[in-house]
C-alpha cells in the first residue's frame, strides 16, 4: 500500500504508441527524473530493436521487444506494464502480464469494449495475483512529480497549470478520464492540487474500483483529503459508504455522482459510459449523492457546487495545520524546435576533451603502460564491455593464429595478382578481402552456428553427424588436408591447451572433441581443425563472460567472428602485397596451357 | 458498447444453431418464423420446411423485446379453445395488431411490427419450469426453479434456486454446486435431465456471450424441450469473437422508444464509420437549450447541470457528445445537423435560443481544429440562428484552445452573432448558469 506510483517508477509499454510515449517522457524531463519513465516498448509486429525519442533536448533510445516476457526478462524493475493493445488483444496482453509473478505490480488497461466476460476474469486473475489493474477504458493515473501515465494531463503547458508537475495533498478517483483533467485543474485552481489520480475507467467491469483507490489513498500519508466522482449506474459507491462507516478511511472525501440527468427519462437513452445506467433506484445518480451525503461525506448540491466544495475542505485542513505550504520545485523546459538525428553512435565519442573508446579516453589505453593490448580494444569498440584479461588474450592470439595461411590460398592469392597488376596496397587488400566468404575463411563463423545450433538442442555427437548429413551439409570446422590423429595441427594443440588452462569451461569444446572421436574412427583426418577450434572457443569465451544465447546468435548473425579472420588476415594480406611491391613484380598472366579450352560455336535462337 | 436485447426470435435460432454441440441427448425442433405482416406468414407457410404452419395449431405474439405479453392480452393461443389457432387466424390476427398503436399496461406505447409464430405445444403446469442466467456483481448467477411460466415471478423467494458461480469456477465445480442446488421441487424422474440440461444452459450461456438468457418457461417432455418464452441480451463487446455463432442476430431498439429521427441515424451512420466518437439524442426538439460537447463525462455533466439550473428538463433539447478526435469534415456534418434542428422552432415563449458548446480540458484532441468545423458550420447558419435568437456560450480547454477560442469568437463576431468563450480559468459547467442569469 502507499503510494501507488513514485519518481522511480518504470513501466513497459505495450504498442508503440509514439504520441503517448513521448508525453511521458516530456513530463519525466520537466520534472527532472532521473530515468524515464518508459523502460521499454513491446511491440510484437516490429522490426525495431529500439525507438527514438526526444529526452528534453536529447534523442534517447527506447528498447522494443517482440513480446511482454523478454521486455520483462530485460527489465525486472519495471513493475508497470502499459497495455494499449486494443480490444481484441488487450486481454491476453494482460494474462501473459499477470503470469510473470513478482514482476508487475500495476497495469493499465487502455482498450474500451474488451467483451464483459473476458473482463471480468481478467480483473479477477489479477486480483488473485495481488495485481492492480487500472481500467479498462481508462486513461490511466498519475502521481505528480513522479511517475505519469501515457496521455493523462494533456500538453505539458496544461499538466504545469493544473499543478501535475508537483505533489498536492488531494487524492483523485474518477471513473471519467474525459473529466479527469478537469477535475485537476478545478483541485489546482481550489486547492493545492493532487499526490495521485486514478481514472478506474468507463467500461462496466473495471480492475481497481473506487474503495481500492481510496483504501490506498488512506495509507499514503502523501495524500490528505480524497475527490471521488462517481457516476450513475453500478453500486461501487456503496462500498466506499460502508468503509467511512466503518473507520476504514478516516480522511475526508469529497465526492459526487454525474448522470443525474437520468432520472429525468425513461430507460434507453443511454447517458455516457457503457457502465452508466441504473438498473435500480440504487444505482441512481441523485440516490448515492444522498447516500454519500448521509455518511459525512463532503457532497455539493451540484457539480457546478464543486469548486467551492473543494475549496471549503482545502480551506479547512489548512487552517488545521493538516496542510502545509507547498516548495514549487525547479522545472526544466522542453525546447520548442527538436530536430532528430540521423545518425547514432554508441561506442566511441569525439565530442569531448579527447576522443573516446566505449568511455575509455585513447590515451589511457594506447599506450604499453596501461596494460591495454589490441584485444582490450577490440572488445571496447566491438562489444563496449572491458573483457577480462583471459578473453582479451584470447582474442589475440585468434588474431595471430589466422594472420597469415602462405601465398596459395584464394585471398592472399588474389591480392598478389592485383598488386602485380600495378595497383595500391588498399586495392589489393580489398580484393584479398572480398575472397572471404563461406568457402574461403568462412569455416569459423559455420563450426559456430552449426556446433552451438546442435549442443543448444542437447543433440549427441552421434545424432549431431546424422543430422549434418540428413541435411546434405559437411561439418564446418571437422577435416584437414594433410592434419590427422597422429600428425596433430599444433595451432589446434595451442589453443585447446590455453582454454584447458584459462577458461572458466569449455562445453561447446567438450561436445565438439566428442565429434571430434566419433568422425576421426571413420577417418583419421577428420580432426578438429583450426576454424572450428576458434569459432568453437569464441562460443565458450562469451558464454563464460554470461552472454545469453541470443546474444551469442546475434554476435554470430551480425558476421563477429568473421571479423576477427577479416582483421587477422588483413595483416597476412597487406604483408603478401608489401611483398610484391618489394619484388617489383611484373604483371601475372595465367599460362594458357594451364587452362582446358572448350569451346563450341553458339547455336542460333 | 453495451448488453443489448436481441428478439425471441434471433435466441431460438442461436440455440438451435448450437443445440447438438451443448444439448446432445435433448431434442429441439426450433419450428419458429418471424414475420411483418400476415402476407409474410402465409408466404412462410409455402416454403418447404415449413409445412407445419399449416398442419399445426399456432401460437403467435410480438417479438419487441418486451415482457409480460400474456398479461397484456399479446398472445394469440386460442380461438375458441386453447391450440385451434390457424394459419389464417394468426395471419388475421398480426394485420390487426400492425393497423393501429398499442399501449402496454407499462404505459409504453407503439405500433407492433414484429411477431413470432411457433406450433402450440399442449402440455400441463408441472411440465414447465424455469431456468436464466445472468451477472450480478462479478459473478455469474443461475437461477432454476420447478415452476415456470408467470407463477414464478410471484414468490421468487421461495421458488427459486440461485446458483452463484464465481468467474474462475471450473467445470467439475460448476457442475457439482448446480447439482447441489437443484430445485427440491423436480420430480425425481426428471432431476437428472433437468440437471444435465442446466449445466449445458449454464455453459452455453457463458460460451456464446450472453449477458442475460431466461428461458420461462421451458417445457421438458421426456427429452424434448421446448423454448416457449425466451428472453436474451447479448455482450456485443464479444461480437468481433462470435462471428457467425451469433446468427446475425440484430439488436432492435425498445418498444415504445421513438424511432430514430432521420438526424440521429445520420449521426449514428457517421459514428459508425469514423474512429471518433459522434451521438446525438433528441431529447426535445422544441426544447430552448441546445449541446454540442465534447467528451463523454463532460456531456453528462452538462446535462445535469442544465437540469439543474433550468429547473425544466423540457428545456434541454439534446444529449450528445463528439470525442476521439474528429477530423473538421466530421465536426462540421455534427455541428450543421444540431444547428439544423436548432433553427428549425422558434422559443414558444419568444425567448433566444441557448448553444453551449462545451468541453472540459482535453487530453490530446485539438480544440482549434474541432473548432473549425464547428465555425464553418456559423457560416451555413448564421442567419437561421440569427432569425430564432440564439446565444451561443463556449468553454473548453486542452491542446491549442486560445487559438480555438480565439478563432470562434472572431468568426461569431464576424457573422454578427452573440458569443462568450471562456478557457480552463471557468468552471466547466459554469457557462450554464452564466446563460440562464442572462
Amino acid at each position: 500500500m502507499g503510494a501507488l506510483f513514485t519518481k522511480d517508477t518504470q513501466a513497459i509499454f505495450w504498442n508503440n504508441n509514439a504520441s503517448a510515449i513521448q508525453r511521458m517522457l516530456d513530463y519525466d524531463y520537466v520534472i527532472n527524473r532521473v530515468k524515464p519513465s518508459v523502460a521499454a516498448i513491446v511491440a510484437p509486429t516490429s522490426g525495431n530493436k529500439f525507438e527514438k525519442f526526444f529526452y528534453g533536448p536529447d534523442e534517447i533510445m527506447v528498447p522494443v521487444f517482440r513480446n511482454t516476457t523478454e521486455a520483462a526478462a530485460a527489465f525486472p524493475h519495471a513493475d508497470v506494464l502499459l497495455n494499449f493493445g486494443s480490444f481484441r488483444t488487450a486481454y491476453d496482453v494482460t494474462m501473459e502480464a499477470i503470469t510473470l509473478k513478482g514482476q508487475f505490480k500495476t497495469v493499465m488497461v487502455t482498450a474500451e469494449g474488451i467483451p464483459e466476460r473476458l473482463a471480468r476474469k481478467m480483473n479477477q486473475a489479477a486480483r488473485d495475483a495481488g495485481v492492480v489493474v487500472i481500467g479498462p477504458a481508462t486513461v490511466g493515473g498519475i502521481a505528480p512529480g513522479g511517475f505519469k501515465i501515457a496521455n493523462v494531463g494533456g500538453t505539458i503547458e496544461n499538466i504545469i497549470n493544473s499543478k501535475l508537475h508537483r505533489a498536492g495533498s488531494c487524492g483523485l478517483v474518477t471513473r471519467s478520464g474525459g473529466l479527469f483533467n478537469e477535475l485537476s485543474n478545478i483541485i489546482s485552481i481550489n486547492a493545492d492540487g493532487i499526490a495521485e489520480g486514478v481514472a478506474i475507467g468507463g467500461d462496466r467491469f473495471v480492475g481497481s474500483v473506487f474503495i481500492d483507490n481510496l483504501l490506498r489513498m488512506e495509507s499514503n500519508p502523501e495524500v490528505k483529503y480524497m475527490v471521488l466522482l462517481g457516476e450513475v449506474g453500478g453500486t461501487e459507491e456503496y462500498k466506499v459508504i460502508e468503509a467511512v462507516k466503518a473507520g476504514k478511511i478516516k480522511k475526508p472525501i469529497i465526492a459526487w455522482c454525474i448522470g443525474t440527468i437520468a432520472k429525468h427519462f425513461s430507460s434507453g437513452v443511454q447517458f455516457g459510459h457503457a457502465g452508466a445506467s441504473a438498473n435500480a433506484d440504487a444505482e441512481t445518480a441523485a440516490y448515492k449523492n444522498e447516500a454519500m451525503a448521509a455518511a459525512g461525506i463532503h457532497v455539493p448540491a451540484s457539480f457546478n457546487d464543486l469548486p467551492q466544495t473543494i475549496a471549503d475542505v482545502y480551506g479547512k485542513l489548512c487552517a488545521a495545520g493538516t496542510i502545509g505550504e507547498i516548495v514549487e520545485p525547479a522545472l526544466r523546459e522542453v525546447p520548442k524546435v527538436r530536430r532528430k538525428k540521423e545518425f547514432i553512435c554508441t561506442i566511441s565519442d569525439d565530442r569531448g576533451d579527447e576522443a573516446t573508446y566505449a568511455g575509455y579516453p585513447i590515451s589511457s589505453v594506447a599506450t604499453p603502460e596501461t596494460g591495454f593490448g589490441i584485444g582490450d580494444v577490440i572488445s571496447l569498440l566491438w562489444f563496449k564491455k572491458r573483457y577480462p584479461k583471459w578473453a582479451t588474450d584470447y582474442l589475440e592470439t585468434v588474431i595471430k593464429t589466422v594472420a597469415d595461411h602462405g601465398p596459395a590460398v584464394s585471398g592472399a592469392h588474389n591480392a598478389k595478382v592485383t598488386a602485380r597488376a600495378g595497383k595500391d596496397v588498399i586495392s589489393s587488400l580489398v580484393t584479398g578481402l572480398l575472397t572471404i566468404g563461406p568457402r574461403f575463411g568462412g569455416a569459423i563463423d559455420d563450426a559456430a552456428r552449426y556446433f552451438k545450433y546442435a549442443n543448444d538442442r542437447g543433440m549427441s555427437p552421434a545424432e549431431f553427424i546424422d543430422y549434418m548429413k540428413k541435411e546434405g551439409k559437411t561439418i564446418s570446422g571437422i577435416g584437414h588436408r594433410i592434419k590427422s590423429v597422429r600428425n596433430p595441427d599444433l595451432r589446434v594443440s595451442g589453443l585447446k591447451k590455453y582454454a584447458a588452462e584459462f577458461f572458466p569451461s569449455t562445453p561447446l569444446l567438450d561436445f565438439a572433441l566428442e565429434v571430434e572421436k566419433l568422425t576421426t574412427s571413420k577417418k583419421d583426418n577428420l580432426i578438429l581443425n583450426v576454424d572450428g577450434t576458434i569459432g568453437i572457443l569464441m562460443v565458450d569465451m562469451w558464454r563464460a563472460l554470461g552472454y545469453s544465447e541470443e546474444e551469442i546468435d546475434g554476435f554470430i548473425d551480425a558476421g563477429a567472428l568473421n571479423a576477427f579472420f577479416v582483421v587477422g588476415r588483413s595483416i597476412g594480406f597487406i604483408g603478401h602485397i608489401l611483398d610484391e611491391k618489394r619484388l617489383g613484380m611484373p604483371m601475372y598472366r595465367h599460362p594458357t596451357d594451364d587452362i582446358l579450352y572448350n569451346v563450341e560455336l553458339a547455336d542460333e535462337i | 458498447m453495451a448488453q443489448r436485447a436481441i428478439r425471441e426470435y434471433d435466441g431460438k435460432a442461436i440455440f438451435s444453431k448450437h443445440w447438438e454441440k451443448y444439448f446432445s441427448g435433448f431434442h429441439y425442433g426450433f419450428k419458429s418464423v418471424l414475420v411483418t405482416s400476415g402476407d409474410e406468414l402465409r408466404a412462410c407457410a409455402q416454403k418447404h420446411g415449413f409445412e407445419w404452419l399449416k398442419q399445426e395449431a399456432l401460437v403467435a405474439k410480438p417479438d419487441m423485446l418486451f415482457g409480460k405479453r400474456g398479461k397484456n392480452d399479446l398472445v394469440l393461443f386460442r380461438t375458441n379453445k386453447p391450440g385451434d389457432v390457424t394459419l389464417d387466424e394468426a395471419a388475421k390476427w398480426i394485420d390487426e395488431k400492425i393497423s393501429h398503436e398499442t399501449t402496454l399496461l407499462s404505459g409504453q406505447h407503439g405500433t407492433l411490427t414484429h411477431f413470432i409464430v411457433e406450433p402450440f405445444t399442449p402440455h400441463s403446469q408441472d411440465q414447465e419450469y424455469y431456468i436464466s442466467a445472468t451477472t450480478v456483481g462479478e459473478d455469474d448467477v443461475l437461477y432454476l426453479s420447478a415452476e415456470g411460466g408467470m407463477e414464478v415471478e410471484e414468490g421468487w423467494e421461495e421458488k427459486v434456486n440461485e446458483v452463484t458461480i464465481p468467474i474462475t469456477m471450473d467445470d467439475a465445480n460448476i457442475a457439482h454446486l448446480i447439482r447441489a442446488n437443484v430445485p427440491a421441487g423436480i420430480p425425481a424422474e426428471n432431476k437428472d435431465r433437468f440437471i444435465a440440461f442446466a449445466e449445458q444452459f449454464y455453459k452455453f450461456y457463458r460460451d456464446l456471450n450472453f449477458a442475460y438468457l431466461e428461458i420461462n418457461p421451458i417445457v421438458m417432455i421426456g427429452n424434448d424441450m421446448h423454448i416457449l418464452d425466451l428472453v436474451a441480451r447479448l455482450d456485443d463487446t464479444a461480437g468481433f469473437m462470435m462471428g457467425e455463432s451469433w446468427c446475425g442476430a440484430e439488436f432492435p431498439t425498445a418498444f415504445g422508444m421513438e424511432d430514430q429521427s432521420p438526424e440521429e441515424k445520420a449521426i449514428a451512420e457517421a459514428d459508425s464509420k469514423s474512429g471518433a466518437s459522434l451521438k446525438l439524442t433528441i431529447l426535445n426538439p422544441m426544447g430552448r437549450i441546445w449541446t454540442m460537447v465534447a467528451g463523454g463525462g463532460a456531456s453528462v455533466v452538462y446535462a445535469d447541470t442544465i437540469a439543474d439550473l433550468s429547473g425544466n428538463v423540457a428545456d434541454l433539447a439534446n444529449y450528445g457528445e463528439y470525442s476521439g478526435g474528429p477530423t473538421t469534415g466530421e465536426t462540421k456534418f455534427y455541428a450543421d445537423t444540431v444547428l439544423d434542428l436548432m433553427t428549425r422552432h422558434k422559443d414558444p415563449k419568444g425567448r433566444d435560443k441557448i448553444l453551449i458548446i462545451g468541453g472540459a480540458i482535453a487530453n490530446f484532441t485539438d480544440v482549434a481544429k474541432t473548432f473549425t468545423g464547428i465555425i464553418q458550420s456559423f457560416e451555413t447558419y448564421a442567419d437561421k440562428m440569427k432569425a430564432v435568437g440564439t446565444r451561443i456560450y463556449v468553454r473548453r480547454g486542452g491542446p491549442n484552445y486560445e487559438k480555438g477560442l480565439k478563432d470562434i469568437k472572431e468568426a461569431a463576431d464576424r457573422l454578427g452573432l452573440y458569443i462568450e468563450v471562456y478557457g480552463p480559468e471557468t468552471h466547466v459547467t459554469d457557462i450554464v448558469r452564466m446563460a440562464l442569469e442572462k
